[in-house]
């Protein structure tokens, strides 16, 4: 047995990180997509300039196809949870449970069954209806992320129940939803979908631009995306920040490895660059500034941070929670040069500069990157546990033999790249055969849902 | 069976029903959609559009049910979901293959470039027939009690087939009822060959079970009970003749543009699937691993499940509602699908 449990454990990991990594993508631009379609919606009945529609007509195409995704790739995460952590909700059943039947009754339902008025149900809804669906699909999309995010915050910071007999009963349940991590957690999630989404409408629009397709409704995405990023991003700074100084509270040793700090010490050092060394419990190639890790998680240059070692079998793989919070720092950092840049030039010139339309192209998917770090940070730092001090991911996996969890975990492998491939090249599919396709102003059957009749207005507008 | 009157007795009784609902109401819903996944191979191109767009608003929220079932299964029931999804590995793995590939297909063949359309079609086609396969695989295992001899993998691959076919009834019906001219037509020939698939898979399940499980063969046989249950196989039986008059007389109807029988093959095929569903409920109670692990067992701790049953009973009963008010928005035949 000894010798199967660990590979069919790595095997599990592996598998569960590459179902929650490509599931994470998708809600994230539903949920970003959803507001901002919302915002077109209401930009266009205020105003009636055919360009919002045109936008929405656009993205509500990639929000289809993004959701889609999101769903099967959700309905997969709902039976990961037995097919390989089995241990996990016979130990914290109790707990989890209730957050996630909530889950299903309160947000599920309420997304998919408005997301069918929504995208095909304009011409047979009023006006209000239609906006109503929208604006529902959007609110479910934010409950579900509320539910799982709660229960995500619970298992970083356990509050609120007792252990009888091996299993957790809960004793406040508000307690449990409002875990000490929960408000950073679930507003850091949040603007990362919103900044996500920014960023991939304003690259798309950038590259359409680029194609030389410069009709209104490009323009007016455009602006929106960068608008959007340029507030959101120094806000998400701000939460961050937080986040991390509330995690100090909570998880020292994931501090200690996001800095990279063997040893316990004042004057701890802020280390820009250095590969964690795991065998020799030290940094390589280090470069640091003296003093500002101290300084900017306790506000004194003197103050004491534990080092990793402090918590010898009891703390994560220092290399990949180092560099994984790196690169999502690096990103946040690069967001907000390039969101205030595109902010500057398009209030001064009016339309972006061909430097700055290649850059937003190269940002397309930033948020996706600075997103699945963000959760590498968040997962790998919690290790070994599993729900941090009760249960380690070790004691909760499935004894399937290692080679069927292997043989899932390729066939997920293949599919998610095939997958991801296949969205990309879809999504500029469109986008390049949007500025050939006629535009709303010429599409009285969109501009006004209450035509009477039944019949189709002859356009194919799939696209 | 423990103190009817406890909380630790009731909650998970009404939980099994809850999850049986969820299931029941999923195979129906989502059933109809496989099928119509399934009958696309069959299809030419405009057809394929049509039947396409007669799912389009609804498939997402079909297979929320899905969610629920095994929402309940993994909440409710927590020390049973390993177990189940431990013995059900590969086939939950192929099924979910195949969900996600019908899934991502149905929107990516409007979307993608038009070279690759006829590979979407094959996924979407592909997808459900193998979700089906699974679905019904699965439930054949169930049956036996998780024990993998060669008969009883037969037996569960002989379900899988019935259930796909089932599916296929239920996709006839519902574009019946949601196409017209000769694509409407076309659903009555493929109705009549799924009928008898249907029948004949019922039939074998309903022999083979009992032979193959002891105490079903007990529970379904012993005196009193075999009187009490006769009319299960009897309303089954009366319903499939009536669906198969119904599918004979329906090419003539639309001769004389009558279309007030377009909804009978469906019904009919609702019902027998429900009768179906409460043979196979009667015959596996109050086992949610059979043989091994009743409900009572699996169930998690009553303070969880009370207020889980608090949101089922405030929300659930919205949820149905606007299930309802989707299904009406978009009742009548169906029109292309357009993005407004
Ligand atoms: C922050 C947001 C977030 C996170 C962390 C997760 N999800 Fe998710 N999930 C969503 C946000 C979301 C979403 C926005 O509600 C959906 C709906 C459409 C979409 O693209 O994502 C979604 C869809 C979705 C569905 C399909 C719902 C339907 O049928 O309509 C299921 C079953 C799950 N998820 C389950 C999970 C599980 C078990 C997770 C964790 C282990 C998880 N999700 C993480
Ligand atoms: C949505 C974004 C998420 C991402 C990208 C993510 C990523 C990961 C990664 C990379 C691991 C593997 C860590 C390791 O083994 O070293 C992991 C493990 C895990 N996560 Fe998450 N996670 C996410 C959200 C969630 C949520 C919302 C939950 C539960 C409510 C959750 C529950 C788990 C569980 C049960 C494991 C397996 C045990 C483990 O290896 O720690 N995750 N996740
Ligand atoms: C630039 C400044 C940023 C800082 C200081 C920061 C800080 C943090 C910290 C400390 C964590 C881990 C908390 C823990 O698990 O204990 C975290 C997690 C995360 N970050 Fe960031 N972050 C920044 C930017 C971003 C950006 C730009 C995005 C995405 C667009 C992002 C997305 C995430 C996500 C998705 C998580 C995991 C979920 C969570 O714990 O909320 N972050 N961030």
């Amino acid at each position: 047995m000894s010798a199967i449990v660990p590979d069919a454990l790595i095997a599990s990991r592996i598998q569960f990180a590459a179902n929650i990594t490509f599931h994470i993508l998708f809600p994230a631009v539903s949920i970003g997509l959803a507001w901002m379609l919302m915002y077109f919606k209401f930009k266009f009945d205020r105003s009636t300039d055919a360009a919002w529609m045109d936008a929405y007509r656009f993205w509500v195409k990639v929000f289809a196809l993004s959701f889609a995704i999101g769903v099967v790739s959700g309905v997969t995460m709902s039976f990961q949870f037995g097919t390989n952590w089995p241990g996990y909700m016979q130990t914290v059943g109790n707990i989890a449970g209730p957050l996630l039947a909530y889950e299903v009754l309160t947000a599920f339902f309420l997304e998919a069954s408005f997301l069918g008025i929504m995208l095909f149900g304009a011409g047979r809804v009023s006006k209000r209806v239609h906006t109503l669906a929208t604006f529902l699909v959007a609110l479910g999309t934010t409950i579900s992320a509320f539910w799982i995010l709660a229960l995500s915050s619970w298992m970083q910071t356990p509050v609120g129940f007792e252990m009888r007999g091996g299993r957790a009963h809960a004793i406040s349940w508000p307690a449990i939803l409002f875990s000490p991590s929960f408000p950073y957690r679930f507003t850091h999630m949040l603007l990362a979908a919103g900044l996500t989404t920014a960023f991939l409408v304003a690259g798309v629009s950038a590259w359409r631009w680029r194609l030389g397709d410069r009709r209104d409704d490009v323009r007016a995405a455009l602006r929106s995306a960068v608008q959007l990023a340029a507030l959101l991003i120094p806000l998400q700074i701000v939460v961050g920040d937080l986040h991390g100084l509330n995690t100090l509270d909570h998880q020292p040793a994931k501090v200690a490895a996001i800095e990279g700090l063997w040893e316990t010490q004042r004057h701890a050092p802020a280390i820009l660059f250095a590969l964690p060394d795991e065998a020799a419990q030290t940094n390589r190639y280090e470069i640091s500034i003296p003093g500002l890790a101290s300084f900017y998680l306790k506000h004194s240059f003197n103050a004491e941070i534990h080092g990793v070692k402090e918590f010898p079998g009891a703390h994560p793989p220092v290399a990949p929670v180092f560099w994984a919070f790196r690169i999502m720092v690096g990103v946040g950092l690069l967001m907000l040069v390039v969101a205030w840049t595109a902010l500057w030039q398009l209030r001064r010139r009016g339309e972006p500069g061909s430097l700055l339309c290649r850059v937003l192209v190269l940002m397309t998917f930033s948020g996706w990157l600075a997103l699945a770090a963000g959760w590498y940070v968040t997962e790998i730092g919690r290790q070994p546990w599993l729900v941090y001090g009760v249960l380690r991911t070790a004691n909760a996996v499935t004894d399937a033999p290692a080679g069927r969890v292997g043989l899932t975990l390729v066939m997920y492998l293949l599919l998610y790249a095939v997958l991801l491939v296949a969205f990309v090249s879809a999504l500029f599919h469109m986008a390049r055969k949007a500025g050939t396709s006629p535009q709303a102003t010429t599409m009285n059957a969109v501009a006004d849902p209450f035509r009477g009749d039944d019949k189709q207005s002859g356009v194919d507008n799939h696209a | 069976m423990p103190e009817l009157a406890n909380p630790t007795g009731w909650l998970p009784l009404i939980f099994m029903v809850v999850m049986g609902l969820g299931v029941l109401v999923y195979v129906v819903l989502d059933g109809y959609d496989l099928g119509v996944g399934i009958l696309i191979s069959l299809a030419s191109e405009a057809e394929k559009d049509a039947m396409i767009a007669s799912i389009g608003p609804f498939w997402d929220a079909n297979e929320t049910w899905l969610v629920l079932g095994i929402g309940v299964l993994l909440t409710a029931f927590p020390l049973a979901h390993g177990i189940v999804m431990g013995a059900l590995y590969l086939p939950v793995a192929a099924m979910l293959l195949g969900l996600i590939l019908r899934g991502v297909a149905f929107d990516f063949r409007f979307k993608a470039q038009d070279s690759h359309k006829p590979w979407w079609n094959r996924s979407f086609c592909a997808g459900s027939l193998l979700a089906a396969l699974a679905q019904g695989y699965m439930l054949g295992l169930l049956v036996v009690g998780f024990e993998r001899s060669a008969r009883n993998m037969l037996f569960a691959a002989c379900i899988g087939l019935g259930l796909a076919a089932g599916y296929c009834l239920l996709g006839a019906g519902w574009l019946l009822m949601k196409c017209d001219g000769d694509l409407q037509r076309r659903a009555v020939v493929w109705g009549r060959q799924a009928l008898w698939l249907t029948a004949l898979g019922i039939v074998g399940v309903s022999v083979a079970t009992p032979l193959l499980n002891r105490q079903i063969f007990d529970k379904w046989f012993a005196v009193p009970n075999i009187f009490l249950l006769a009319p299960i196989p009897a309303l089954t039986l009366i319903l499939f003749i009536f669906a198969g008059v119904a599918l004979r007389s329906l090419p003539s109807r639309f001769d004389r543009q009558s279309h007030g029988w377009d909804w009978v093959p469906f019904a009919a095929t609702v019902a027998i699937f429900i009768l179906a569903f409460h043979g196979l409920a009667y015959s596996l109670f109050p086992w949610i691993v059979p043989q091994r692990m009743d409900i009572w067992q699996a169930a998690a701790a009553p303070e969880s499940l009370i207020l889980i049953l608090a949101g089922v009973i405030v929300v659930l009963p919205v949820n149905i509602a606007y299930t309802i008010f989707s299904y009406w928005v978009f009742r009548g035949k169906s029109r292309n699908l357009d993005y407004g």
